[in-house]
């Protein structure tokens, strides 16, 4: 009856994001008067689940499984929530947890609510808060099935520790075929993925052109933060498709989210919203980022951001 | 005896070679629509909303035109709805859709909206179904993963490339920090997004478009029994937000101070 998390990692060492969702199983599971389990692949060390929460470790290791493959992958799972007679399975919400979740839903013949944002309101009828209408709302979703699969949103819940230790078991699912080969994969390495930052730097056409941007570059390297970019920019080819964020690019749900140069339309509003504060640089101080934002900074973005990124390298000196 | 005529055959081997693609297309509302709940704000406020097609499902509908043009395909679009979806469906056609099949009951959840589908796949033998990662309504982001899963076909989500040779197919996956070059074989179903076509391809439809949609075949298919697995019971506004606090330009070491003490983000 335990509830099964999915805790991702990536070279052997687990993600930020498998913290978040092991504190929000372990949410689940005082409200249900039960115990955690993680599914881990290929991980070296499990035991830092157990500050969060984790009473057991599923830790599966076989080659086959460094590369993710979403079918593979969600039918270990379904193996392994079979295997602990699991009602409800936590997931997150990175591009690879979304890509098998709902692989695992028909498998598990599972209600599953995506990007979650609080623990249950209610246990029975299970009941979660999620975001819908691109941010502009929230629905509540109740999960009529006996096994309920919960996505949990990136920086939402947090991470919540707790004391304890947890037990590791080896654990040798059967592989299913996969039907899909990866040839190759083309990765940033040593740079914050906007999925799993806290801090998103974005920038638009404010900028002028490709070659300013050595400064956001350097204003996210300070604040260890992502970057980002608006539509038109990425549209006009300044920056690579994968930076653009809003309604048609990436989600972006950061704790801080530093707008420069971003007039703020609607489209590019609503994909991130999610994030819980918004500062937004600005020549035109008529600009609807200026609605949506938290702090605010009218002034030409070449004058400010050198100038913040020198305070704020005076100010992590310091701390 | 079973007599099979000259064109009889080679209608068969027509029929192999040439691609079956349906385009699952979601009535949502247009993205600068207010959004507004009714009847104690359990029900989505359609007053006043303009529907479009779902951005995610264009990209996938333009890319499937592409291969209807340069490949020879037919392209099917779907929908799970009410009459009151009939436009956007006619819309799709419009664009150069051969033919539209409608759903006849309302879509409430992701996995009885992926049943209805899985079983017009099943029926109609598509090679390639195509739909967007999300509608931009409830975000659900699971209807063509659940398809995949039903029929038993290969699946690609975030799928921002894709190029078909008879039944091989190499496609390329947006992943966090980068993407990911994959190949596998038809029958296949992705949750498309724009990259598998750029903004400036999408099509507007032109007079002719619109005149010889009207022309198109659009079959209402009553649906199968498919329980909702989930129900939405209330919705939400976010709480209004709080004025802005604005720093001066030259006073960087206060929005510094407030990041920090007051936000709690830095």
């Amino acid at each position: 009856m335990s509830v099964l998390v999915y805790t991702e990692s990536e070279q052997g060492k687990f993600k930020k994001v498998a913290f978040e969702v092991a504190s929000y199983a372990k949410a689940v599971a005082n409200q249900l008067g039960t115990t955690v389990t993680a599914i881990a692949m290929n991980v070296n060390d499990t035991s830092q689940l157990a500050m969060y929460g984790v009473d057991k470790v599923l830790n599966v290791t076989n080659t086959q499984l460094d590369n993710f493959n979403a079918k593979i992958y969600a039918n270990i799972i379904k193996q392994a929530a079979e295997k602990e007679s699991t009602k409800v399975v936590i997931i997150g919400s990175s591009a690879n947890s979304k890509y098998l979740a709902p692989l695992l839903a028909v498998e598990l013949n599972a209600g599953y609510a995506s990007n979650v944002i609080e623990a249950p309101s209610n246990i029975s009828p299970f009941t979660v808060k999620r975001t819908a209408f691109t941010n502009k709302a929230f629905e509540f979703t109740q999960i009529n099935t006996d096994v309920k699969i919960v996505g949990v949103s990136n920086n939402s819940f947090g991470l919540v520790e707790s004391s304890g230790s947890a037990t590791a078991e080896a654990f040798s699912p059967s592989l299913s075929e996969s039907g899909i080969n990866i040839e190759s994969v083309d990765k940033v390495t040593g740079k914050v993925s906007i999925a799993d930052a806290e801090i998103v730097v974005s920038a638009g056409r404010g900028l002028k052109g490709p070659e300013n941007w050595g400064m956001i570059e350097e204003l996210a390297s300070v604040l260890g933060a992502a970057t980002a970019c608006s539509k038109p920019v990425s549209d006009l080819g300044w920056r690579p498709h994968g930076e653009h964020v809003g309604q048609t690019g990436k989600p972006v749900a950061a704790n801080l989210y530093i707008a420069i140069g971003i007039s703020g339309a609607i489209q590019h509003l609503a994909g991130i919203n999610a994030s819980k504060v918004k500062v937004v640089i600005n020549t035109d101080s008529e600009a609807p980022f200026f609605k949506a934002a938290d702090y605010g900074v009218i002034g030409d973005a070449f004058e400010v951001v050198p100038r913040l990124v020198e305070k704020l390298k005076a100010f992590k000196a310091q701390q | 005896m079973l007599v099979i005529s000259i064109t009889d055959k080679i209608l068969i081997c027509f029929k192999l070679l040439i691609m079956k693609i349906l385009v699952c297309i979601s009535h949502v509302p247009d993205t600068t629509s207010k959004i507004n709940f009714s009847d104690n704000n359990t029900k989505f406020d359609t007053n006043g909303v303009q529907f479009v097609i779902n951005p995610n499902d264009e990209f996938g509908l333009t890319r499937a035109m592409w291969f209807k043009e340069k490949q020879g395909a037919t392209v099917t679009v779907v929908n799970v709805g009410g009459p009151e979806t009939e436009p956007t469906l006619r819309k799709a056609l419009a664009i150069g859709a051969d033919a539209a099949i409608r759903v006849n009951t309302v879509a409430t959840d992701g996995f009885s909206v992926a049943k209805q589908l899985a079983n017009v796949v099943k029926d109609g033998g598509y090679d390639l179904v195509i739909a967007g990662r999300e509608s931009i309504d409830y975000n659900g982001g699971m209807v063509p993963g659940m398809i995949a899963g039903l029929t038993s076909a290969n699946f690609i989500n975030n799928c921002i490339g894709l190029e078909i040779e008879g039944t091989s197919v190499k496609a390329i996956r947006e992943i966090d920090g980068g993407k990911e070059t994959l190949s596998t074989s038809l029958p296949l179903v992705i949750g498309g997004q724009k990259g598998l076509v750029e903004e400036s391809d999408l099509r507007i439809p032109n007079m002719r478009g619109i005149m010889m949609a009207r022309q198109k075949a659009l079959n209402v298919l009553e649906p199968i029994d498919a329980n909702a697995e989930t129900t939405s019971t209330k919705f939400e506004k976010p709480a209004p937000k709080g004025a802005i606090k604005l720093v001066s330009p030259d006073n960087l070491d206060e929005l510094i101070n407030l990041l920090h003490n007051e936000a709690k983000v830095i």
